[in-house]
């Protein structure tokens, strides 16, 4: 009889190279194999360099790929990039890969975008894989049933010179989100909702697993979204076990196994799940039935409230650096504690970011504003997590809903998640955003960020103040915010 | 890696949770290409405050960081370690560390040393009370002393042993090829490669 594990340790079993000496909090890393190493021009220039230096060949390149996606403009891409230190770090990526025969996927290529988004499209993220890139949201894999994180550039050299990582196991989370999403609930609600429970600490030297029948019902687009956000846990990887809703999405993309390959694999994912008997090391319980929109009011991913609560007082919290926390955090946002979060009004929303720029994003967002007037004081960026997304979105029209209501309709790229490129806040300027991060001049220096989800960010468009789609008149149909797999 | 026994230097006190890698090291520092050079970059948002605590002799020439429990949380960027230590810091003491930040400095030379939070505040006194005060950083006796403070840290014995020893990782691994070798040969048939090429 076999040891009951945890999906997250059939993963890592499955992939240790050399087990490390010594037992407990003494032992030695295990070297784990990597499966797949996704590139982006930001963290790899001094790996492949360093590979260089020491004269190192790239072991894998058969399981490397890169995309251009950080630093990429997203207008004008037919145009030579105007930032020169932009240019050259994009430039540098094109040389890298061509010396070390890396596929690359570059701007203006339909497969080109967000890393996160155009592993999966291309179906190279599968089940039970190890995935890794030199950023942190490669916890988004994790969605697959993969073991997914980020690494940094030290590793990303690592793993390009040998296709695996030392890695110290870790132990394992269960979150449970049980019960049924109430209309213009979201995955992304979820995820804050989380994050705000366990904290940005919760979850470090943890590997998440999202369980529970809310957790089931969910789309793939909507799972990569919340393990997206598991590193705003503290957590490097967050997985969800794989079932019939993740081989439907897998069957038929470019680099899915086909015919007895098809079978042999879909028979070994069945086998990634936990065991019924299996221990976690913590568990912790969502009720997915009262859940409401989220939105953060601070300036880090765990100070979040329901979208109807106030701005809290540093006075609600009881322990000294929480209190000092969000002092700092209220006066960054410019916000008065007690204020109603509905009454705030915002400049502009992001609807983009590896968390949020997929299909079904951008069409519960274009299900909301459809026929409806922006306000009109509100800039409104649209920026799909691929080219692939955003030709899919144009086939299905969802540009021109964007662009009658006033929304800019951009190329694809990280974009204003983290304003590498042109797309950034001004000084004061408040967002509300479908990404991952709520930092202090994250989205640009002085700028402030509230995190939404995508019909969240819809509504907000439509009314100039932070607004959940029920709030808005006529309200929307129940089915066109519906954000479950059906 | 330039190995790491003992550092003595003016401790700074950073009385402050979630210092986010972000605040580290701002994205727009993170175009550039190089390993170094990015002492400028460190914390650049906060250092425009005249008041901010590396803006104050004798505080600008510390080379312990005294930070908040959560540090180094967000973005995997290495860059935050290169900043740190591009700037002259040659350890970091927190309650807790973000799990790549912690990763990424062990890689670097960047001794990331974990004290009870109790400790912490003591030593933040200590160093407000007596600006200029050295901290000692001891890995071989995983001891902290500042004044009278004497406090124990942790890290793991692994990546204790790599700094104290300033061990390569890479060439660690490839001591083991032939097993990642004997790995790859047992890869399923089914599972991807990205060359050849398909596209949709």
């Amino acid at each position: 009889m076999a040891v009951a594990k945890t999906l997250a340790e059939k993963v890592w079993d499955a992939h240790v190279v050399r087990k490390g000496e010594g037992e407990g909090a003494n032992a030695q890393p295990d070297l784990l194999f990597i499966d797949l190493h996704l590139v982006h021009e930001v963290t790899s220039p001094q790996a492949f360099e360093g590979l260089r230096l020491a004269g190192r060949k790239l072991r894998r390149p058969d399981l490397t790929i890169a995309t251009e996606d950080h630093n990429t403009p997203t207008l004008d891409i037919h145009k030579p990039i105007a930032d020169l230190t932009s240019r050259t770090q994009i430039q540098t990526l094109r040389n890298n890969c061509a010396e070390f025969g890396v596929r690359l996927h570059s701007l203006g290529d339909a497969e080109q975008g967000i890393v996160h988004v155009v592993g999966p499209q291309l179906g190279l993220t599968q089940p039970g894989m190890t995935v890794v890139c030199g950023d942190s949201h490669t916890s988004t894999h994790g969605a697959f049933g993969a073991l997914a994180m980020g690494i940094g550039t030290s590793e990303v050299e690592h793993v390009m010179a040998t296709q695996t990582l030392s890695l110290k196991p870790f132990k394992t989370m269960a979150i449970n989100v049980e019960g049924t999403l109430r209309p213009g609930v979201t995955a992304k609600d979820i995820i804050l909702a989380v994050i705000a429970k366990i904290g940005t600490g919760g979850g470090q030297g943890y590997v998440l697993e999202y369980r529970g029948s809310a957790i089931r019902a969910l789309s793939m687009d909507a799972r990569m979204t919340i393990c997206n956000m598991s590193i705003e846990a503290g957590a490097r990887a967050g997985l969800v076990a794989p079932d019939q809703i993740t081989y439907d999405y897998m069957n038929g993309r470019p680099h899915a196994p086909q015919g007895a390959e098809w079978d042999a694999a879909v028979e070994y994912w069945n086998t990634l799940r936990t065991d019924d008997d299996a221990t976690f090391d913590v568990e912790v319980h969502l009720d997915a039935d009262t859940l409401e929109p989220f939105v953060t009011w601070g300036t880090n991913p765990g100070q979040g409230v329901s979208l109807s609560a106030k701005v809290p007082s540093p006075e609600d919290f009881g322990d000294e650096n929480a209190k000092a926390a969000a002092e700092r955090a209220l006066q960054y946002m410019g916000l008065a504690a007690g204020t109603p979060m509905k009454e705030i009004r915002v400049d502009t929303v992001f609807l983009g970011s590896c968390t949020n720029s997929r299909m079904e994003d951008l069409r519960a967002a274009a299900d909301i504003i459809r026929g409806r007037q922006k306000d009109p004081n509100i800039r409104m960026l649209v920026v799909p997590g691929s080219a692939r997304v955003r030709l899919e979105a144009e086939a299905e029209g969802l540009d021109k809903v964007f662009k009658d209501f006033g929304a800019e309709w951009r190329f694809a790229g990280c974009s204003m998640c983290l304003g590498m490129n042109p797309d950034q806040l001004e000084v004061g300027e408040r967002c509300a955003s479908t990404s991952n991060r709520n930092f202090e001049g994250r989205q640009g220096k002085g700028g402030r960020t509230h995190l939404v989800s995508p019909v969240v960010a819809a509504a907000t468009a439509i009314r100039g103040t932070l607004s959940s789609p029920s709030d808005l008149d006529p309200a929307p149909e129940s089915a066109a915010i519906r954000t479950d797999a059906a | 890696m330039e190995k790491f026994t003992t550092h003595t230097g003016i401790g700074v006190p950073l009385r402050q949770s979630n210092v986010d890698t972000d605040q580290i090291i701002p994205a727009v520092y993170l175009k550039r290409i190089t390993r170094t050079g990015f002492e400028d970059a460190l914390f650049s948002a906060w250092r425009k405050d005249p008041a901010f605590i590396l803006n104050q002799a004798p505080f600008s020439a510390g080379s312990v960081l005294v930070a908040g429990p959560d540090f180094g949380t967000g973005s995997s960027r290495e860059h935050a370690v290169w900043a740190l230590k591009d700037y002259g810091f040659k350890t970091v003491l927190s309650s807790r560390f973000a799990d790549i930040f912690r990763g990424n400095s062990g890689k670097q030379g960047l001794l990331a040393a974990e004290l009870a939070q109790d400790d912490i505040e003591l030593i933040w006194k200590e160093l407000e009370n007596a600006p200029g005060t050295e901290v000692t950083v001891d890995l071989v006796s995983k001891t902290v002393i500042c004044g009278s403070i004497v406090a124990p840290f942790e890290i793991d014995d692994y990546t204790r042993w790599r700094l104290l020893e300033g061990l390569d990782d890479i060439g660690l691994t490839l001591q083991h090829e032939e097993d990642i070798t004997a790995f790859e040969a047992t890869r399923p048939a089914f599972m991807p490669t990205t060359l050849p090429a398909r596209l949709s």
